[in-house]
């Protein structure tokens, strides 16, 4: 056995030799691109235990698979040379073998049972997510995830960082362009960390590559699944189910820190979330004039927004409704904020109460009665926006 | 009388009373009730959807040519994923393998039509509707279907377009075709076979058939049964696929699936019968392993039914169901593997040559078998965490429905297209198309393979900066791989008006079987009375 995956792991690094020549064939007829990473040509092997063997098991099948192949084409090459009218050969009436059939029937059979059985183990392992260190809750929306780590008070959202601009090709695309967001997961080396995983609104898929890891979020119903990192180290991954518009921009980054590194990660972030409380407290007493309103909004706009009512505020017509000259963005203020912080049922239209500040919600609210000619001149304040939660929580 | 050898009278054209059409182009194509009008009219249409799925695909493969943005915006390319594949599936790749079951069975088995020959023409008049109501609604506010031919729930109903009734009706017009279409089949198989052709001397064409009908028959009520719930979800508050009112949205997945996967089989088991006329024809030599066939596809279509929760591995199933469904899925590339095996040694010690159908059967053996071998990799749980959508997946089914389905078909064209046209095909044109698509498919399809194992999720409109040079590989190979598809349009064209070496009764030296002893063009009534079976 030992002898046998000795000469696996043979061939598979000579595989991969052959694999990168061939990439520098490729990227010779196209070094145009000057910034593309390198792309590997094969599965990940990853950082956890279970990323290894599932590696292993994938080149495993996959040499067997190239065995079989290599022994049937050979076979029908042999055929196709040697067997030809044009070579004189003259076709054998033979249509039936029961020993031969028999044969190929179960030597199958045994090849996969030889597969199943590493790939049973592995998946018994990879489905086993008990005993966790720590339990992130993963919740997918259009289009992005949010994280909130268990017994803490840290949660947040995290969204795609690539910019509109780079999405349609008016500034240099950056080195991690679409695998990068504003708030990273960070997770610890060396424990096991449960995910629960769920959605809010369609079926997403939470999947980083290096951790094996691929699980459905399914609104209304929670999935588990688990890993333990063993490298410090970026992660990239990126939603893997179909869920709308901007499915392909809604990656994942994980970054993978030392125990006591993470720790005090973990607790810089619970004071900040004090902090940030406390803040809010102060901001209702503070007020906004329309300049400082319409940059915050502005911004605030492009990153929560613009993906479905669009930059320019006109929507994508019997899809996502126009904001510019709409009844709910010029007319009823409280409407108005009302459907930004609490959604709409039924739609597309998220709640964003808690996935902003009072003063992003002012903020935004004002952009839009402001911006397009929607001309308003309402200047909107966190205080307002308080005043609609409270309202509502009651 | 005996049927008939070339120097029959029908060829003489003494007997014209067999070859009386109707008059005019409207009573002939529209009220046709003749099973190879109507045979043409499907596959005509089929090749028609094929280049209008086709030119999607170019719409994709443009957008991605490149990283960013350029052509089209995200919705429209969602539009353009999913009528794409729904084009393919139901539009150009099912109505293909009817017209030929149209063309050929009554044909090969000695009948003079098909059973039920009104429902024929209603089954075939159907499809039109259907797909304009679809196409339509890519002009409609809002756009088409954007959700992915799989149309999950909940992104298919309480986040979809407006039009997604017109959607769901056009699903429902195309299940209805397809079920009368198999209904059709069967009786046909099973009552109208000429004295003397006993289930074990059917063609395998035939018997691969009559089992995709029972498929059809079984599973496409299922289909019907998803879109309308997916309707009264959306329009009539419902609750089958929303948690929030009971329901739940993987049981969506399930219905699809157990509909989906022996839809699979329905698209590829035809292309098993169209190999097993080819390889033996050209091998000189009879096939090999022929009732092995039988129940290799039996068997095939048998475990069709059990597989299902395959496409579904990430979804959180407990452990024994994911366990259950892996070797279910392991068991059927055994009868696949007999089948490759048995067409590789009915070549074996044959006498080979290597015209355009053979060439075609050739590369469907190998191309095909390579979408197997993804397949059985794709079928290991814990492996298919990582391949679960990813363009690996889209490697592996265009594999098996590109260079596999749609070979077939091409394959068949090429074996019967002197049967149906009387002249032969333009060779020369016919070999470029051959080699073209087969080097272009391969650079379309093959480094899928690794944008997949690098970690590019399928679907989506715009990719990270490594991915960028094989996309524009894979983009170059599809622009080629649509070209070349032009050539056979030509060819075609050549053969149907007529342009070209008139067609012997049976050109192919090695060919066996009753279409071949009948005149080319096959006259437009055959085996008024029934054939004499050796």
């Amino acid at each position: 056995m030992s002898q046998l995956e000795r000469s696996v792991i043979t061939i598979s690094s000579l595989i991969r030799s052959v694999h990168k020549c061939g990439y520098l064939v490729l990227m010779m007829g196209f070094s145009n691109s000057a910034l593309a990473k390198s792309m590997p040509f094969n599965l990940t092997e990853g950082v956890t235990d279970v990323s290894q063997q599932v590696y292993d098991l994938h080149m495993t099948i996959f040499i067997i698979c190239c065995v079989i192949g290599l022994v049937v084409f050979a076979a029908m090459f042999w055929a196709i040379f040697n067997h030809r009218k044009d070579k004189g050969a003259q076709a054998a009436q033979f249509h039936e073998n029961t020993k031969v059939e028999i044969i190929w029937t179960a030597i199958p059979f045994v090849i996969l049972i030889g597969m199943a059985i590493p790939a049973t183990k592995t998946l018994i392992a990879m489905e086993d997510p008990s005993d966790a260190d720590l339990t992130i809750q993963v919740t997918g929306s259009q289009w992005k995830w949010h994280y909130k780590y268990f017994g803490h008070d840290v949660e947040y959202y995290s969204l795609l960082a690539s910019r509109q601009d780079q999405i349609h090709n008016q500034k240099q695309k950056r080195e991690n362009y679409l695998l990068e967001v504003d708030y990273p997961l960070v997770l610890p080396v060396g424990q096991k960390v449960r995910f629960l995983v769920t959605s809010e609104d369609v079926i997403h898929s939470w999947w980083v590559p290096a951790f094996a890891v691929k699980k459905d979020a399914n609104p209304g119903f929670i999935n588990e699944a688990w890993t333990r990192i063993n490298e410090p180290g970026i992660y990239r991954g990126q939603c893997a189910e179909l869920c709308g518009k901007d499915h392909g921009f809604m990656p994942i980054v994980v970054i993978a820190k030392p125990v006591d590194e993470f720790e005090t990660w973990l607790a810089e972030q619970e004071q900040k979330a004090v902090a940030a409380k406390a803040e809010e407290q102060a901001m209702l007493a503070m007020s906004m004039d329309m300049d400082e309103m319409m940059q915050l909004g502005e911004q605030v706009y492009n990153k929560h927004c613009a993906a479905c009512h669009q930059a320019n505020g006109e929507g994508l017509a019997g899809v996502f409704p126009a904001l510019k000259g709409s009844q709910i963005a010029t007319q009823d203020i409280l409407g108005h904020i009302n459907i930004v912080v609490h959604g709409k049922s039924g739609t597309a239209m998220q709640a964003f109460g808690k996935q902003l500040t009072l003063k992003e919600l002012a903020a935004v609210i004002g952009y839009e009665r402001n911006a397009w000619d929607n001309n308003t001149g309402d200047v909107i304040q966190p205080a307002q926006v308080k005043a609609v939660m409270q309202q509502k929580d009651l | 009388m005996s049927t008939g050898s070339a120097s029959n009278p029908l060829a003489s054209g003494v007997d014209d009373h067999h070859n009386h059409k109707p008059n005019g182009f409207f009573a002939r194509w529209v009220f046709t009730t003749n099973h190879k009008d109507i045979g043409s009219l499907y596959l005509l249409f089929s090749f028609a959807m094929f280049l209008t799925g086709g030119a999607m695909a170019m719409v994709i493969r443009a957008e991605l040519f490149q990283p960013g943005l350029q052509l089209v915006e995200p919705n429209f390319f969602n539009q353009m994923t999913t009528v794409h594949g729904l084009i393919m599936v139901f539009g150009a790749v099912m109505p293909a393998f009817v017209g030929l079951a149209n063309w050929m069975i009554p044909v090969m088995i000695g009948a003079p039509d098909m059973a039920l020959p009104r429902m024929n023409n209603w089954s075939f008049w159907i499809l039109p509707f259907a797909f304009s109501l679809m196409l339509m609604t890519l002009f409609m506010e809002g756009g088409g279907p954007n959700f992915g031919w799989t149309f999950y729930a909940p992104l298919s109903t309480k986040y979809s377009p407006d039009s997604t009734a017109l959607f769901v009706f056009a699903v429902h017009l195309m299940g209805i075709s397809s079920i009368m279409g198999a209904i059709n089949v069967i009786v046909t198989i099973v009552n109208l076979r000429a004295p003397g052709m006993t289930m074990m001397k059917l063609p395998l064409f035939v018997w691969t058939w009559l089992i995709t009908a029972f498929l059809l028959i079984a599973v496409m009520p299922v289909l019907a049964g998803a879109v309308t719930m997916v309707l009264t979800d959306k329009y009539f508050g419902t609750s089958f696929f929303d948690a929030a009112g009971g329901g739940d949205p993987v049981m969506f997945q399930h219905i699809f699936w157990f509909f989906g996967h022996p839809e699979v089989y329905i698209m590829i088991l035809p292309s098993f019968g169209i190999i097993s006329a080819i390889v033996p024809t050209f091998s000189r030599k009879p096939l090999f392993g022929y009732a092995s066939m039988v129940y290799a596809t039996a068997s095939i279509a048998g475990l069709s039914f059990l597989v299902w929760a395959h496409h579904m591995f990430t979804t959180g199933m407990p452990v024994a169901a994911e366990l259950f469904f892996m070797y279910c899925t392991m068991l059927i590339s055994i009868p696949t593997g007999v089948k490759v095996f048995n067409w590789v040694a009915t070549m074996w010690r044959g006498s080979l040559t290597f015209e355009v159908p053979m060439l075609f059967a050739i590369a469907f053996i190998v191309l095909f078998t390579i979408g197997g071998f993804s397949g059985l990799m794709l079928a290991i749980t814990p492996v298919d965490f990582q391949y679960h959508d990813t363009y690996f997946v889209v490697a592996h089914f265009h594999y098996v429905l590109v260079s596999g389905a749609i070979f077939s078909i091409m394959a068949a064209s090429y074996y019967w297209l002197p049967k149906w046209t009387g002249y032969m095909y333009d060779d020369y044109l016919a070999k470029w198309h051959f080699w073209c698509s087969l080097i272009s498919v391969n650079v379309l399809f093959f480094p899928m393979h690794f944008l997949g194992l690098a970690g590019m999720p399928r679907r989506i409109p715009d990719y990270a900066l490594q991915f960028a040079n094989v996309n524009a590989v894979v983009s170059l190979g599809g622009f080629a791989f649509g070209l070349s598809q032009l050539i056979f349009l030509v060819v075609v064209i050549k053969c149907m008006r007529g342009k070209g070496e008139r067609a012997a009764a049976k050109p192919w030296e090695g060919a066996e079987g009753l279409e071949w002893e009948m005149p080319s063009p096959a006259p437009y009534h055959t085996h008024t009375t029934p054939p004499e079976i050796k």
